[in-house]
């Protein structure tokens, strides 16, 4: 299993999911949602899917690169830019925080056929909710609206959480059998 | 010297998101200031062309609800035709001199081929720019009402501030009484917006016409704003907040016009910079 991801190469992988994210990202999802509670970011998915061995240069380069692309399309002025690179900066800590009992193998991606569902949950709830805190605050920049844009980023997390989910397993099931 | 070097080697990733953040935030600050940083906005050709895909795709999916929206404008519009009145008046001898008075505000066409309605600041992208006469700082109406105010401005695209934002303040009448206030979105529903600032001592008819005043050069008089929905008035507070159930559906836009005034420059002008809304 883990053979058949390390065949492909992860540069074209990583690519095309930066482009494939971003453009779902800003033609659907940013339209998808209800009541201005629920709007998903599932294009940090990316950032999630790095490989562990990535350099932290290239983490933080290519995430602020992701967070300006949706800002262009969605003109919102480097909010995007700011979270997605914040998110970018403490992945690593995530990983420490959350280390698994046997460490981490080398060589392969943090999704969630490899780490398990447990893991890939935890690790997912973390760098989600901290990403939609930053964006929602940034995007409101107003402590009147405290409570709302905390209610607004708990439902969009679990709305970003189970299409994050939801894609693990139907990308995983494609490519086992 | 060296060790200068090695510690900035050893803590490169934090250094470098520092800078990749003070980037950010300097863009998040300068948004509203000049054209310069403005390629990375939702005009710029590349976003441009994606969106006019994505809208062409979409258009087939909203086809009748803006064939209805666009009928029903132009009934209304018919209707206000001088030649469909029957008049009882009858040519006495004075003309009017057209020479006294000319056209204030010209509307420019333009197609919604991006927009959101779901976030707390929501804008959208419309297939006019620069060279179609769009600067920034236009209104921006549709058949039903007001849509929003022109950001950013490319050749062939602009940006534009929905009302749907933290940041918008419409300048709004009551209908009957014309008592002004300022009209904000509060967040949640986007079919709702908030008369703030309308004094205790006004009597406020629920399903009462709320208006534009026209005080500022962005939006013409009387652009239909929306309904009262209903009025409150916070505990010692000395004005109501009125609830309008807004005319526009930004939900189903597709169709917009840009407002451009001639007068807007001397205006502001002689107002000392002042842009008011």
């Amino acid at each position: 299993m883990k053979e058949e991801e390390t065949m492909i190469n992860p540069i074209i992988t990583n690519t095309f999911r930066f482009l494939f994210l971003a453009l779902l990202q800003v033609v659907v999802l940013n339209n998808v949602g209800l009541l201005n509670l629920f709007n998903p970011y599932l294009y940090i998915l990316f950032i999630l899917l790095l490989p562990f061995e990535t350099a932290p240069f290239y983490v933080l380069l290519f995430s602020f690169l992701l967070g300006l692309t949706i800002d262009t399309f969605s003109s919102t002025d480097g909010m995007h830019a700011i979270a997605a690179t914040f998110i970018a900066f403490i992945r690593p800590m995530v990983f420490l925080i959350i280390t698994p009992r046997g460490g981490y193998e080398h060589q392969t991606s943090p999704n969630l056929k490899n780490m398990g569902a447990p893991w890939f949950i935890t690790y997912a709830i973390i760098m989600v909710f901290i990403h939609h805190l930053i964006l929602f605050n940034i995007e409101v920049f107003r402590l009147s609206e405290f409570f709302i844009t905390l209610a607004r980023t708990a439902l969009s997390s679990l709305f970003t959480l189970v299409l994050i989910i939801l894609s693990q397993y139907l990308l995983s099931n494609s490519k086992t059998r | 010297m060296r060790n200068l070097g090695i510690f900035f080697l050893r803590y490169y990733s934090f250094f470098l998101f520092l800078f990749l953040e003070v980037i950010a935030f300097s863009m998040l600050f300068n948004s509203n200031g000049y054209q310069s940083a403005s390629f990375f906005n939702s005009s710029n050709k590349i976003s441009g062309k994606i969106f006019t895909v994505s809208s062409n795709i979409q258009s087939f999916v909203n086809l009748s609800i803006v064939n209805d929206s666009l009928s029903i404008e132009n009934a209304r519009l018919k209707n206000q035709v001088l030649s469909e009145r029957y008049s009882n008046k009858i040519n006495t001898g004075v003309y009017t001199d057209t020479s006294m008075s000319f056209q204030q505000y010209t509307y420019i066409q333009a197609k919604v081929i991006n927009n959101t309605i779901l976030k707390r600041n929501n804008y959208l992208t419309l297939n006019r720019g620069r060279i179609h006469g769009i600067r920034k700082n236009m209104g921006v109406i549709c058949g039903d009402g007001i849509v929003g105010i022109v950001k950013d401005v490319s050749d062939h695209y602009c940006s534009v501030i929905s009302f749907l934002h933290k940041d918008t303040r419409i300048s709004a009448q009551l209908n009957s009484t014309k008592d002004f206030g300022s009209l904000v979105w509060e967040g949640l529903n986007p079919k709702i917006g908030n008369l703030r600032d309308i004094p205790t001592h006004v009597k406020i008819k629920v399903g009462d016409s709320v208006t534009t005043t026209g005080f500022s050069s962005i939006f013409p008089e009387n652009v239909m704003v929306g309904k009262v929905k209903s009025v409150n008035q916070k505990n010692g507070d000395n004005f109501f907040d009125v609830a309008v159930t807004l005319s526009t559906n930004f939900s189903t836009l597709r169709y917009v016009y840009v407002v451009s005034d001639i007068l807007a420059d001397e205006k502001i002008k002689i107002e000392g910079g002042r842009n008011n809304d």
